[in-house]
């Protein structure tokens, strides 16, 4: 019984183990991130709302934004497509795709970044079909939003796919019994029991994209106003030696984070709740 | 019960009740196999084929390169330091988190989940940022002549935060899930806490431990965008595997960097083969767990 009340438990190290991991917590995560907002707290109100409305960092908040949250619709999409599939149907090399699918996860960023390039690319496999019918994508604004779906491709099929296997179809049989077709149980039975699933899994999506750097600058072009992302930006203010800028654009995107952070947890609560 | 799988079949059988009509079910397929190839396969494939596209020798040479090989080496180094400290906390941590009740519980796992919505860019600049020359112990670090940014303790450092909650989040659930029935049973015959702990919880976590240093060990030997804000990109000592593909990409020497890639790819799917192996373990534990009760 300490501090927090350890109560109940006859098993010993509690104290060490939670003293532990407070402090490696602290000097790892907690008192770095904290240099972040005491370097933005010594700027003035006013040199620091200048260094994040700069017309270059507004459109670097577009585009990033934008792009990640066009990414994350996109993987809304196909990821319930996928993760139906995967759960319900059989098909030869189901267990490899399945597998497979977490590849954005371990194939490292920069790893990721020369190869969508590369495809895409004037002379690249995909680049090659696509260039003389009028659509660049390496270099450009769309380059950021392929890079965005593939690094977030796991989240939406990874949080989807739990619920759709826990799913009872005995509640689907009910709905046909009662004379709903095969699309009005999909819609009014299968897909609201999705639905906090399919959120959860966008907004983790999201919050990966907008963060992204290593697999979009080599696609991105990285065009000041056009196709420069925020993170990038951070970096190109840091080799000016404007810590001051960078240090400002970076809380934004860190508040930005947070935001994205509680609201996934409440989406999870709300989730866990549907769920019971 | 019987009614329910009599209807199972019949609905099997017409496809219309609990399953979509035949083409449906093939159009549904196929566009999501279409999607996966294109995103996935795809990108697999031509990091292998342009490394390989002027040809084994030119691959291994690539591979030879005494810059590349000390890029190599630091990720291996990098790697070894940072896995094992972040084991140590995440099995520690778990430890507290899953075994004892305590106020403030989901806020510490929301802190320790932290890292990951952290861009990695931002997680290099508060190191850059307290190390750094303007930073809080910069000038200190300089009297004393000791290099933390643009060094490799740098790059420790970045990849240690970019990697902190992989073994933790993996572990917190799972031993939650095994409860403490176990662990008191062990006490109770007369085990000391470590006896417990090396006898009793870890072969019931050993899986999970898997897991999350796989997952660990991959980002830290790929991540890019933390350890390339703290590096400094000095060629031959503080660069690391993605930032020697990086050089060598911009500098057009595309086989080169494809070569050096192709090592990370092959590490992505050696990594992805034993999770998938680890995943079908704990799953498979868990099964066993809920028979016995």
């Amino acid at each position: 019984m300490g501090l927090f009340g350890s109560k109940n438990s006859v098993l010993p190290g509690f104290g060490p183990a939670l003293g532990y991991t407070i402090f490696y917590l602290s000097i790892i995560v907690l008192i770095p991130l904290s240099a972040l907002f005491f370097k933005t707290a010594t700027l003035s109100w006013d040199d620091f709302i200048l260094a994040v409305t700069a017309p270059r960092v507004v459109a670097s908040y577009r585009i990033t934004f934008g792009a990640a949250l066009l990414a994350a619709c996109v993987n809304a999409v196909f990821g319930v497509l996928t993760a139906w599939v995967l759960v319900r149907y059989s098909f030869p090399g189901k267990k490899l795709i399945d597998a497979l699918v977490d590849l954005p996860f371990a194939l490292p960023t920069a790893v990721a970044g020369i190869t969508l390039a590369s495809v895409y690319s004037p002379n690249g496999w995909l680049g090659s079909f696509l260039e003389p019918r009028g659509i660049k994508v390496a270099f450009t604004p769309l380059g950021i939003l392929i890079a965005m779906v593939f690094i977030g491709l796991p989240f939406v099929v990874r949080t989807v796919q739990p619920v759709l296997e826990e799913l009872d179809r005995e509640v689907e049989e009910a709905a046909s019994c009662l004379g709903a077709n095969r699309w009005q149980t999909f819609c009014r039975v299968i897909f609201p029991t999705m639905l906090p699933a399919i959120l959860t899994g966008f907004a983790l999506a999201f919050a990966r994209a907008v963060g992204e750097y290593g697999s979009i600058i080599f696609i991105a072009g990285n065009m000041p106003m056009v196709s420069e992302i925020t993170p990038l930006l951070i970096i190109t203010k840091l080799e000016q030696y404007d810590y001051a800028g960078a240090t400002a654009i970076a809380t934004v995107m860190l508040v930005a984070s947070f935001v994205l952070l509680l609201s996934i947890n409440l989406l999870q609560k709300w989730s866990r709740r549907f769920a019971e | 019960m019987h009614v329910a799988k009599g209807f199972h079949k019949n609905g099997g059988k017409d496809g219309s009740r609990v399953s979509e009509p035949a083409a449906v079910r093939f159009l549904l397929i196929s566009a999501a196999l279409a999607f996966l190839a294109l995103f996935l396969l795809l990108p697999l494939t031509a990091v292998f084929v342009e490394a390989f596209a002027k040809g084994w020798e030119a691959y291994l040479a690539a591979l030879h390169e005494p810059d590349t090989l000390s890029a190599i080496w630091l990720t291996l180094i990098t790697a070894a330091i940072c896995v094992p400290a972040n084991l140590f906390f995440g099995i520690v941590a778990a430890w507290a988190i899953a075994k004892f009740s305590f106020r403030g519980k989901s806020l510490l796992i929301t802190l320790i989940d932290l890292p990951f919505s952290v861009s990695p860019v931002v997680s290099g600049l508060i190191y850059v940022l307290i190390f750094g020359l303007q930073g809080w112990l910069g000038p200190w670090l300089q009297a004393h002549d000791i290099k933390i940014i643009f060094a490799v303790p740098g790059i420790v450092l970045a990849t240690i935060f970019v990697t902190f909650p992989f073994v933790a989040r993996e572990l917190i659930p799972l031993m939650e899930s095994q409860g403490r029935d176990e662990e008191e049973a062990a006490l109770t015959l007369g085990a000391s806490g470590l006896q417990t702990f090396f006898r009793v919880t870890f072969p019931n976590i050993k899986w999970g431990v898997l897991y999350g240093v796989i997952l660990c060990n991959a980002r830290a030997m790929g991540e890019f965008g933390a350890v390339s804000v703290v590096s400094g990109h000095v060629r031959g000592s503080t660069n690391t595997i993605p930032l020697q593909v990086e050089i060598l990409y911009n500098e057009y020497s595309y086989a080169a960097a494809f070569a050096v890639a192709s090592l990370l790819a092959l590490l992505a799917l050696v990594t992805l083969a034993i999770k998938t192996v680890a995943e079908w373990k704990i799953q498979q534990g868990m099964s066993i767990n809920e028979g016995e009760r």
